[in-house]
């Protein structure tokens, strides 16, 4: 069997040097502060029953299309909020107002992932009603937001057939963290060259517990699918 | 990733504990990064002495341990080395295992004067 394999990499260091100062143990996590803000939000969530959802893509993968028609088809049955990440415009939030929801639009700048802290104020600024459901659109990016606990009930990736099918591969840590896959854009299989099934067998592979549900945003196409996951989740937790 | 961005939390960590620990200047940084986790190591030694210039860590040695992924099997029940999340069990080819070491990304330890 294996030992469990700490081993130093370069800078040869000798551990005794009497003048070289005092050691002194930290053990801390990294991402130990937004781990801390996560944990608050995640107890406010709980409190006053809002279902969050954590919705992460790569550019393009149809997410906040997807998050307009779920809109659509929810609204007259839970109150829904949504939070939009994004580098630099307004565009989304426009689109979430444009169905009379409300919407905060986080501008991360430099930044390529929504943080825990920042969905603390946004969520003030919301006042996000309780019994509702929080949709968070995080930056389209398949690789940091996967660290970033926000205090979610649920990452939930979003990939699109018009994709490689094998991003599962490629971005490991994003299928890793997501409790649920959408395979989204589905009406779209015959014009491209996307192997559903090998897609799906990669994504288990990172993580065998991952829920699938394939979907077409635009045409409907099994999207109640989608809906009915949301709802059945919602009614777990309260 | 964000390797800038969590040598920022480096820097705001290990001031954090110089009034507490009584201390003025770092001169080694040790963190530990899991060979899992989604971090560069070479990116972070790319970054450290540009983010610890003016800190209490400006000119530290950087060392970075890595701590190798380890996997148990969902079939056999048995833990093996994985190099990714998508590697089968080495034991019994079965391609479902979940990961018991190898995410972490702490500071370990600093040598301080
Ligand atoms: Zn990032
Ligand atoms: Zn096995």
């Amino acid at each position: 069997m294996l030992s469990q394999g700490h081993h130093h990499h370069q800078h040869d260091h000798s551990h005794d040097e009497p003048d070289a100062g005092r050691l002194v143990r930290i053990e801390q996590e990294l991402l130990g502060k937004n781990n801390a803000y996560a944990m608050q939000n995640r107890a406010y969530f709980k409190e006053h029953n809002i279902f969050v959802l954590n919705l992460v893509s790569s550019p393009g993968a149809g997410k906040t299309t997807l998050l307009v028609e779920t809109i659509k088809t929810l609204k007259d049955r839970i109150p829904i909020a949504v939070i939009e990440g994004d580098q630099q415009t307004e565009h989304d939030a426009d689109r979430i107002r444009a169905t009379g929801t409300p919407a905060v639009q986080i501008n991360t700048g430099r930044a390529c992932h929504l943080d825990a802290h920042g969905i603390g104020h946004a969520v003030m600024d919301l006042g996000a009603q309780d019994n509702s459901l929080l949709a968070i659109e995080n930056v389209g990016n398949l690789v940091c937001p996967s660290s970033f606990d926000l205090g979610e009930a649920h990452k939930v990736v979003v990939l699109s057939v018009t994709e490689g099918d094998d991003k599962p591969l490629k971005y490991p840590d994003m299928f890793h963290a997501a409790d649920l896959m959408l395979i989204n854009k589905t009406d779209l299989l015959p014009y491209v060259d996307f192997d559903i099934e090998r897609c799906i067998d990669y994504a288990r592979r990172v993580n065998p517990d991952i829920q699938i549900i394939r979907l077409s945003s635009t045409q409907g196409e099994n999207f109640s699918a989608w809906t009915d996951w949301l709802l059945a989740q919602m009614q777990a937790l309260a | 990733m964000h390797e800038l961005s969590l040598l920022e939390n480096v820097r705001e960590i290990l001031e954090s504990h110089a009034q507490s620990q009584n201390f003025a200047k770092v001169t080694r940084v040790t963190l530990e990064i899991g060979k899992l986790s989604c971090v560069e190591p070479e990116a972070l030694r790319f970054g450290f002495d540009v983010v610890m210039q003016g800190s209490l860590a400006e000119g530290a040695e950087l060392v970075i341990t890595e701590a190798s992924g380890i996997g148990l099997c969902r079939q056999c029940g048995r833990q093996s080395v994985i190099e990714t999340l998508y590697d089968p069990c080495a034991e019994c080819g079965c391609p479902y295992v979940d990961v018991v070491q190898g995410a972490e990304m702490k500071i370990k330890d600093l040598i301080v004067i």
